[in-house]
C-alpha cells in the first residue's frame, strides 16, 4: 500500500475503534475494578475511588483498598449459585426445545418451492422486527389466570379448574422459545438451503431409505447451522432479564434478574459487578466459539 | 429428493408460523376489545386508542424513544459502515484482533452486562445520566449489527467494479463514493433500520443508562405491564406493530433483493 492510502486506512478504522474502546472496553475494565471494591454509603456507593491526583502513593493506597469480598460472597451465599444454575438450566432446556421446534421448521422452509421460500423467511424475520417487550407481553394476555389459554382449555373440558401458567418455569420456557425461535430457524435454514441435493439423490440411488439419508447426510451437513443457532440462543438466554421477570415466578431468579436486583434494589454495586464478571467468565467459552464461527464465515468470504 | 410439499414439511411450517403469529394476532384483536377483561369479549371498540390520546406520559416516552433511536441509529450506521470497510478492505492492521473482537462481542453480550458497564462508566467520569447517555449506549449496542450487515454485502459483491474504476484513474476515495457506496447502500439502509428498531425496543440497557426526564417507551410500558395486562398497552403495542409491519414490508418492496438476506447475515447465518 502507498503511504497516503495507509493514512486513509488508519482514518477509516480510527473512529469506530475509539468509540468501541471508550464505550465497550473501558466500561468492562471499570466493572472489573468495581467488582473488587467494597460497598459504601457514599456517592458513588463504593470504595476505594481511584483519584489520579493522589499520584503514586494514591495508586498504592487504591490497590491496597481492593478486595475480593464480593466474589467470596458470591461463592458462599447459595442464592447466587442457585441463580447461575437456574440460568444454565433454563438456557439448556430452552435451546433443546428450540432445536426440536426450529429444525423441522427450517427444514420445511428449505424444502418448500423456491418461489415461496423468501416469503417464508420474511415471515420468520418479521416478528423479530417488532418489539421484544411486546412479544413477551403478548403472552401475558394468554397465560394469565383468567387468560385465553385457561379459557380455551376449560371450554374444551381438558381441565376443570384454571392452571397457574404465569409466574412459573413453563411460562419462562414458552417465552424463551417464542422470542428466540427466529435466531434458531434462520441459521439452520441458511445451511439447509445451501446443501447440495445431489448428495441425497446419490444416497437414494444407492438404496438408502429417506430417514436414513436424512440422518446420515442432512443432519451432519447442517451441524454448522445448528451450532450457530444454538449459540445465538443459548448465550443471550443465560443473561436474559425481561422474559423471566415478566413471565417467571419469584422463587428462583435467573442471574440477569439477580444482577438487576443487586443493582437497583440493594444498591450493592460491587456485588452486581462481581456477578457481571462471573457471568462473563461463564459465557467466555461459548462467546469465543461463536466469534470463531462468525469470523470464519464473514472474513474468509466462505 | 423431490422438492415440495411432504405433509410433514407443511405441518412443520404451518405450526411454526402459527406459533410465531398467534400471540401477536391475539394482542392486536384484544386492543379493540371494549371490555377490560381478556376473557370477556365486549365488542369492537376504539376506546383504548382514545384513552391513548390523553395519556401524555406514554406520548412523551414515545417521542423520546423515537429521537433516541433516530440519533443512535444514524451514528451507529456511520461507525458500523466504517468498521465493516476496515474489516473487509484493510487486510491486516495493528490491533485488528482486538478490533474485530470488540465489533462482534456486543452481538451476543447479555444486555445486563452492557447496561451495567456503561452506567458505571458514566458514573466514573461523572456524566449526568439522561437523553444523551441513552443515545451513546444504544449506539454502542447497535454498531455491531450494522457492521455485520454491511460487511456481508461488502464480502459478496463484485470487486472488479472498484478495480476497474481505479484502473481508469479514479482516486480511492472517489471510487468509494461513486462505485462502492451505491452498491452497499441497501445494506446500509437495512443496517440503519435494524439499529433503529433495536434501539426502539431496548429496555434493559436504557434502564441502566437513563436519567430523570428521559423515560423511553419500553421503560414506560414495562412499568405499566409489570402489574398485569393493560388494554391501553395493547393499543400502543398494536400501533407499534403496525408501524413496524408497514415499514418492513415497504422497505423490502423497495429493495427488491430483500432485507431477508441481510437479516439472515445479521443473525450470523452465513455459516
Amino acid at each position: 500500500m502507498e503511504p497516503t492510502q495507509r493514512g486513509n486506512a488508519r482514518a477509516i478504522v480510527l473512529l469506530p475503534y475509539l468509540w468501541l474502546v471508550a464505550f465497550f472496553l473501558v466500561p468492562f475494565l471499570i466493572v472489573l475494578k468495581i467488582s473488587l471494591s467494597q460497598t459504601a454509603l457514599a456517592q458513588p456507593p463504593y470504595v476505594p475511588v481511584f483519584d489520579i491526583s493522589g499520584g503514586w502513593a494514591g495508586l498504592i493506597e487504591f490497590v491496597a483498598g481492593l478486595s475480593i469480598d464480593s466474589f467470596l460472597l458470591l461463592f458462599s451465599d447459595t442464592i447466587y449459585l442457585l441463580s447461575y444454575l437456574k440460568s444454565l438450566q433454563v438456557a439448556c432446556i430452552s435451546t433443546i426445545i428450540l432445536l426440536a421446534i426450529g429444525y423441522p421448521f427450517a427444514y420445511g422452509i428449505a424444502r418448500s418451492p423456491r418461489g415461496v421460500q423468501p416469503l417464508l423467511v420474511m415471515a420468520v424475520v418479521l416478528p423479530f422486527w417488532t418489539s421484544f417487550l411486546i412479544r413477551v407481553y403478548a403472552w401475558i394476555n394468554i397465560l394469565q389466570r383468567d387468560g385465553l389459554l385457561n379459557d380455551v382449555l376449560m371450554r374444551l373440558h381438558i381441565i376443570d379448574a384454571p392452571i397457574t401458567w404465569l409466574s412459573s418455569d413453563s411460562a419462562i420456557y414458552i417465552g424463551m422459545v417464542y422470542s428466540y425461535l427466529p435466531f434458531m430457524v434462520l441459521p439452520l435454514y441458511a445451511t439447509l438451503q445451501k446443501m447440495d441435493e445431489s448428495l441425497l439423490e446419490a444416497a437414494a440411488d444407492l438404496g438408502c431409505p429417506r430417514w436414513k439419508s436424512f440422518w446420515l447426510v442432512t443432519v451432519p451437513l447442517s451441524m454448522r447451522g445448528a451450532a450457530a443457532g444454538a449459540l445465538l440462543c443459548f448465550i443471550p438466554i443465560i443473561g436474559e432479564f425481561v422474559i423471566p421477570d415478566l413471565l417467571g415466578g419469584s422463587e428462583t431468579l435467573m442471574i440477569g434478574q439477580t444482577l438487576w436486583t443487586e443493582f437497583f434494589s440493594n444498591r450493592d454495586w460491587p456485588v452486581a459487578s462481581a456477578i457481571a464478571v462471573t457471568l462473563l467468565v461463564l459465557l467466555l467459552v461459548p462467546i469465543l466459539f461463536y466469534e470463531r464461527l462468525q469470523q470464519s464465515s464473514l472474513e474468509g468470504g466462505r | 429428493m423431490k422438492r415440495g410439499a411432504s405433509l410433514f414439511n407443511v405441518v412443520a411450517v404451518a405450526f411454526g408460523l402459527a406459533f410465531l403469529y398467534l400471540p401477536i394476532a391475539i394482542l392486536v384483536i384484544y386492543s379493540f376489545n371494549a371490555s377490560r377483561l381478556v376473557t370477556v369479549w365486549g365488542g369492537w371498540s376504539l376506546a383504548w386508542y382514545r384513552e391513548l390520546l390523553h395519556n401524555t406520559a406514554l406520548q412523551q416516552a414515545a417521542w423520546i424513544s423515537v429521537r433516541v433511536a433516530a440519533l443512535s441509529a444514524t451514528v451507529a450506521t456511520v461507525l458500523g459502515t466504517l468498521a465493516a470497510i476496515a474489516l473487509t478492505r484493510l487486510g491486516s492492521f495493528r490491533g485488528r484482533m482486538l478490533f474485530s473482537g470488540m465489533v462482534y462481542a456486543p452481538l451476543v453480550m447479555p444486555e445486563v452486562i452492557t447496561g451495567l458497564s456503561l452506567l458505571l462508566l458514566f458514573v466514573a467520569i461523572s456524566i449526568d445520566r439522561g437523553f444523551w447517555t441513552v443515545v451513546i449506549a444504544h449506539t454502542t449496542l447497535t454498531v455491531c449489527f450494522v457492521t455485520v450487515i454491511v460487511q456481508s454485502r461488502l464480502v459478496d459483491f463484485d470487486r472488479s467494479l472498484e478495480e476497474a474504476a481505479m484502473d481508469l484513474g479514479c482516486p480511492p476515495f472517489r471510487t468509494f463514493l461513486t462505485v462502492t457506496l451505491p452498491l452497499i447502500a441497501p445494506a446500509i439502509a437495512a443496517g440503519w433500520m435494524l439499529a433503529f428498531s433495536l434501539s426502539l425496543d431496548d429496555l434493559v440497557i436504557a434502564s441502566f443508562t437513563t436519567g430523570p426526564g428521559a423515560t423511553t417507551l419500553p421503560i414506560r410500558i414495562y412499568s405499566e405491564v409489570r402489574l398485569g395486562v393493560k388494554p391501553e398497552v395493547n393499543a400502543v403495542c398494536t400501533i407499534m406493530i403496525a408501524v413496524v409491519a408497514v415499514s418492513t414490508i415497504a422497505s423490502s418492496l423497495i429493495a427488491k433483493r430483500g432485507a431477508a438476506r441481510y437479516q439472515r447475515a445479521a443473525l450470523g447465518a452465513q455459516v
